[in-house]
């Protein structure tokens, strides 16, 4: 199975060769594979490698956007969404135009690197934003779907890419929630944001819960959460900074009293190499972690 | 679309022009924080906006427009009253400066204001986006120019130095930037300003910024293979 960044090259490349109107804009990270599909020498003028200058990589598909381009901008989570986020907020949004940010890395993609490869907080971040599309996908044929979605409208978009894939697509066909599995009356509902389904899914399986599954953050499904919701319970599991969407659900749940338990990386610095998976069960994110902290907010509500 | 003004300097549109800059820009009252900046760009905007710039009021987003980007969005009442007296605004409008429910803020908005390109205020981001523009201009086949201009102090942001550099590799030649050098940069420039540029391979000119002859020599010079910059001087900041 190709990766989503595979995925992510193939398509790009495809929209450029199809439509005049798709720019691609590159801050190095990427220029080598996209050299490789040949569309850096076809499309010259529309894919344009900034170098290391991250800000101009936002400022300058800003640019180009507001010349009637449909910007993707390509780079790593935190270069392309935290060193450059002022750029997104007003060079984008505030000036009136739009494009899609695709990114890798995700949270802890590359947890060798160290810190300043790791991006929990780009997810949060994007989400002050008003109106924009967050995208979290599982699978490459969902960033695919996404992208394409993403590169005929004229929304701002955000696609957060990760080597972490589950085993099936989930092709939503929207932004809604889809739901995975039904509980009993008494079942909390849990929704899981992207790659964190197969964990999850063998987390619970044994579980009475109701599972939601979401890859597309923003806008959020309240409608839905609403519906499905049979217990006023929501465990909220995210592959990024803990208590993303809690706000969002406190919303949709607002004239309901409901408990909630938030799920996500801590903000504490966990300041150790080696791989994706030994940081993601250090904040209680693996398999057994997830049971655990479901098993007990279960428990905590049986005690009251 | 026009990029002149009357025999006489007044804007064909309105009939005001240069004289009437300074009476359109005391209509606008309050405490205006960058006051002194407000002004250091006055003549350079006269000139483009009555001789450079190919632009229609009645028209402000005729996609064969030239684009003028004013990064140094600070001090914008000398660009508001320009603004006015070219006729994208009506001179009614300048007394509502910085009132809650005026077009004409502080900082310039560009989804507000007809005729203006971006939203400023924030140092750094004019020339960057202009780069953009520019390539995207140009990627269209477009035979528009892209006129933007920053303030000496801004230049210190490294978001310029990436755009200057950029423009430079990708010899955009539809791209002028301005500066306008009122020495209020804190460190200085050892070297001059358009040293920075040249480096990178844009072509120079260097002029009084009070000179409207100058201002437009330097504005209109060719430079068919690369980006060019004018850096008008203007009295120091005080």
């Amino acid at each position: 199975m190709p990766t989503m960044r595979e995925r992510f090259i193939a398509v790009t490349s495809d929209l450029l060769d199809s439509d005049p109107n798709i720019a691609l804009i590159l801050a190095d990270i990427g220029v080598g594979q996209f050299k490789e599909t040949g569309v850096v020498d076809r499309h010259p003028g529309r894919v344009v490698n900034m170098g290391i200058r991250e800000q101009l990589l936002i400022s300058f598909a800003a640019g180009m956007a507001k010349e009637g381009f449909r910007p993707i901008v390509h780079s790593y989570a935190p270069f392309l969404t935290e060193r450059p986020w002022e750029q997104i907020k007003l060079d984008f949004a505030h000036q009136g135009v739009s494009g899609i940010l695709v990114s890798i890395g995700a949270t802890f993609d590359e947890a060798d690197w160290g810190r300043t490869h790791q991006a929990p907080e780009d997810v949060p971040l994007i989400a002050t934003l008003p109106d924009w599309r967050i995208h979290v996908p599982g699978h490459p044929d969902e960033v695919e779907a996404q992208l394409r979605a993403a590169a005929s409208d004229d929304s701002n978009v955000y696609i957060r890419m990760s080597t972490a894939t589950n085993e099936q697509a989930h092709l939503t066909g929207g932004p809604g929630f889809s739901t995975i599995r039904t509980g009993s009356g008494d079942a909390p509902t849990v929704i899981v944001v992207g790659p964190m389904l197969d964990v999850v899914t063998r987390a619970t399986a044994d579980l009475d819960v109701t599972v939601l599954y979401v890859n597309t953050i923003r806008p959020f499904d309240s409608e839905t959460l609403r519906s499905v919701l049979q217990a006023p319970e929501v465990v909220l599991v995210e592959p990024y900074l803990e208590g993303t969407s809690t706000a969002e659900v406190s919303l949709a749940l607002q004239a309901t009293p409901h408990r909630v338990l938030s799920l996500g990386t801590s903000r504490r610095e966990n300041r150790h190499y080696g791989t994706g998976a030994e940081h993601f069960a250090a904040h209680g994110l693996d398999e057994a972690g997830v049971r655990a902290s479901i098993t007990e907010f279960v428990a905590q509500r049986v005690a009251v | 679309m026009t990029n002149a003004t009357s025999s006489n300097g007044t804007s064909p549109d309105t009939g005001l022009g240069y004289e009437d800059l300074p009476r359109l820009i005391t209509l606008m009252t309050g405490d205006e924080k960058h006051s002194f900046s407000a002004t250091s760009t006055l003549d350079v905007l006269w000139v483009l906006y009555s001789r450079v710039l190919k632009i229609d009021p009645n028209n402000p987003e005729d996609p064969a427009r030239d684009r003028f980007l004013l990064s140094k969005g600070h001090g914008p009442m000398a660009y508001y009253a320009v603004l006015a007296a070219r006729g994208f605004i009506p001179v009614e409008t300048l007394p509502t400066f910085a009132q809650y429910d005026s077009i004409l803020g502080k900082h310039p908005d560009g989804q507000l204001i007809p005729g203006v390109e971006i939203g400023s205020g924030s140092l750094g981001h004019g020339l960057p986006i202009a780069t953009g523009v520019a390539n995207g201009l140009r990627a269209r086949g477009s035979a528009s120019q892209v006129f933007c201009l920053v303030g000496d102090a801004e230049s210190g942001e490294g978001s310029g130095f990436e755009a200057i550099a950029m423009a430079g590799r990708l010899k955009l030649s539809n791209l002028t930037a301005i500066v306008i050098d009122n020495k209020s940069d804190s460190n200085g420039w050892p070297g001059g300003i358009s040293s920075r540029f040249a480096v990178e391979g844009w072509s120079t000119s260097d002029v009084d910024g009070r000179d409207q002859g100058a201002i437009h020599e330097a504005l209109v010079i060719p430079h068919s293979d690369r980006p060019h910059v004018v850096v008008a001087s203007v009295e120091p900041k005080a």
